[in-house]
């Protein structure tokens, strides 16, 4: 009797299961008690990334401009710093941020299948919008990444400027990055590589905690390492500041030039008045920046050819690159002994190694694009660098540099100008 | 007067521009605006045990579940009993799960129920890959949606070597490994 209930079960089950049937050993018996089968717990998801947060995002933004330009106090804005890295940090933990909702619009902009909710959207453009009106006010007090190197920075030193523009290539670099590994859907780098989130959520891969803890280790003399050479949301941000309509001034009222905000800036973000040494000919610098000019294009041809040239180890941020590499090696005896678990499930799979092949190599055809892009995408920011300072401005006041200028308010307090004096 | 009107000037092409930027971005991504969960294809799935220690959180986010429709309520589990216990009784020593979150019930002869306690459980697979070898694979990973934090991009997804992990839609977030879900959700 229970062979013949378990195959009509099993007949039945194969029925109703269609495309996606299972083969059942043993069927589910006719139970002869008066026995219910207990329902499955399936909870529904926890509601991330809901408007409310869009609308605290919102308020944040706010009361910092309210703090960088009505209340000019660099205490309130601290506050504000603290209560971010509670909410939007350890609260939200760390997710979904602006910097990191870049790829998501990204994503639904590079591929066909990928969408973004309108909380995501709305993360994104919020901060870049009050960057175009008031500057980096998000940078000030409402990233999380943020805020808690703010909070760190206890000894900052300042670095050379020279030094201080290279580094800052590396935002660019990281971008440019993120981009391509958007685009050619080898995933989320920044999220992948962001050194504090783990910290926020408690629980990371030991080797990104540690880069956190290096970072916030380091952001205690050298304040803002992340956003000064590494954020790629930050020059989104300084591009929309560049245009802003506001900006944080250090004196509400004409400069005095004292000189006493020069040192407080940890971040070179105060252009000073023109030094007597760079006052030229204004014939030599003309005819300097013209040649400049003239030269970005072959200069970002190098560029192009340069990052089509990389495209190679470039392609190995993509999985299944790396994995066809590491299959090839294997088959070829180059490398043997190990257990690499992702080979070892490849091989349990009905996947032949040619069309993993295949598959590797029609995404390396896309890195060739993608790279060379890449590259001349950096090209182009080192010569607009390069043309920004061959054009010396004659300067005249202490004033924040609009691009990189965090609306931290650190210089506040060392202004002795005080509003209608 | 001239200067006063250049700075409307500006700030005209200022406004202009957060709306285009806005309208873009919106244009762009504008139809496709459901948010997404992350989820384990079942079907995929080859139990390599990295759910228990990819996930950011401790434990996991990824549970067991025993569908009890596909269950085949054998006496000798598999998915339940250490292989080669000398008594095949709830002894914990002859208990395969390492937290002991599996609860054996005893409904009539030779049927057991086998209720999985998702606040022990680590997501580490051993009853899944056990429940596959011998009986019907009835226990599957799930991500339990209540308790994943949704990152932006998930670690067990990135890690996973058999690519079993998607976003799937807010409506839909589970993944059964039969169509028929009529057990899935208590009744209204």
């Amino acid at each position: 009797m229970r062979y013949v209930s378990a195959l009509i079960a099993l007949v039945a089950a194969t029925a109703v299961q269609g495309a996606r049937a299972i083969e059942l050993k043993f069927a589910p018996p006719d139970f002869e008690t008066e026995y219910a089968m207990p329902y499955l717990f399936t909870p529904a998801p926890a509601g991330s990334n809901t408007w409310w947060e869009s609308l605290i995002l919102f308020a944040a933004l706010s009361l910092t401009t309210y703090m960088v330009f009505k209340a000019r106090s660099r205490r309130g804005l601290f506050a504000i710093s603290v209560f971010s890295l509670l909410f939007f940090g350890f609260y939200r933990k760390g997710c979904i941020c602006p910097v990191g909702s870049t790829q998501n619009v990204m994503a639904a902009v590079f591929l066909p299948d990928v969408g973004v909710s309108w909380v995501v959207v709305s993360f994104f453009v919020m901060p870049l919008l009050f960057s175009l009106f008031f500057g980096r006010v998000f940078c000030a007090s409402v990233c999380p990444l943020g805020a808690i190197q703010e909070l760190v920075a206890i000894a900052p030193i300042r670095i050379n400027p020279a030094l201080e523009r290279v580094l800052g290539l590396g935002k660019y670099m990281y971008l440019g990055l993120a981009t391509l590994g958007v685009a050619t859907g080898a995933g989320f780098l920044i999220c992948r590589w962001d050194p504090f989130v783990g910290l926020y959520r408690m629980g990371h891969s030991y080797n990104m905690l540690i880069a956190g803890a290096l970072m916030l280790l380091v952001g205690v003399f050298i304040a803002r390492p992340y956003c000064r050479f590494l954020c790629p949301y930050g020059v989104l941000l300084g591009w929309m500041s560049r245009f802003s309509k506001f900006h944080l001034e250090i004196p509400p009222s004409p400069c005095v030039e004292c000189r006493l905000c020069e040192d407080s800036c940890p971040y070179n973000a105060i252009d000073m008045p023109t030094p007597r040494h760079l006052v030229e000919d204004p014939a030599v610098g003309k005819k300097r920046t013209r040649l400049l000019v003239f030269l970005a294009p072959v200069f970002i041809l190098l560029g192009a050819v340069g990052g089509y040239l990389f495209h190679e180890p470039l392609s190995h941020i993509h999985p299944t690159v790396s994995l066809s590499e590491r299959i090839a090696k294997e088959d070829r005896g180059i490398i043997k002994g190990e257990v690499y678990l992702e080979s070892d499930t490849f091989r349990k799979e009905s996947k032949t190694a040619a069309t993993l092949h295949a598959e590797a190599l029609a995404v390396t055809e896309k890195f060739k694009t993608g790279s060379a892009l890449f590259g001349a995408f950096l090209a182009l920011i080192i010569s607009i660098k390069l043309i920004e300072l061959s054009v010396v401005k004659k300067r005249t006041i202490f004033e924040p540099h609009k691009e990189t200028c965090f609306s931290c308010g650190r210089c506040y307090p060392y202004c002795p100008v005080e509003e209608g004096a | 007067m001239s200067e006063r009107k250049k700075l409307d000037r500006r700030d005209f092409m200022r406004g202009a521009a957060a709306v285009a930027f806005t309208g873009a971005t919106w244009a762009a991504v504008g139809e496709k605006t459901e948010t997404k969960y992350w989820q384990l294809d079942p079907a995929k799935c080859t139990q390599c045990g990295r759910c228990t220690t990819h996930c950011v959180l401790t434990p996991s986010a990824v549970k067991c579940l025993n569908q009890f429709d596909i269950c085949g309520y054998c006496d000798l589990c598999f998915g339940y009993l250490q292989p080669g216990s000398r008594n095949l009784d709830t002894g914990a020593e002859n208990q395969l799960c390492p937290t002991a979150a599996i609860e054996r019930k005893y409904i009539e002869a030779p049927y057991y129920e086998y209720k999985i306690h998702e606040d022990k459980c680590i997501g580490c697979a051993k009853c899944v890959k056990a429940c596959l070898v011998f009986g019907n694979g009835s226990f599957y990973l799930q991500i339990r949606q209540d308790i994943c934090i949704n990152c932006n991009e998930c670690s067990i997804a990135k890690s996973c070597p058999s690519d079993c992990f998607s976003e799937v839609p807010e409506s839909n977030p589970y993944m059964f490994l039969t169509g028929d879900t009529h057990l899935a959700h208590p009744p209204a």
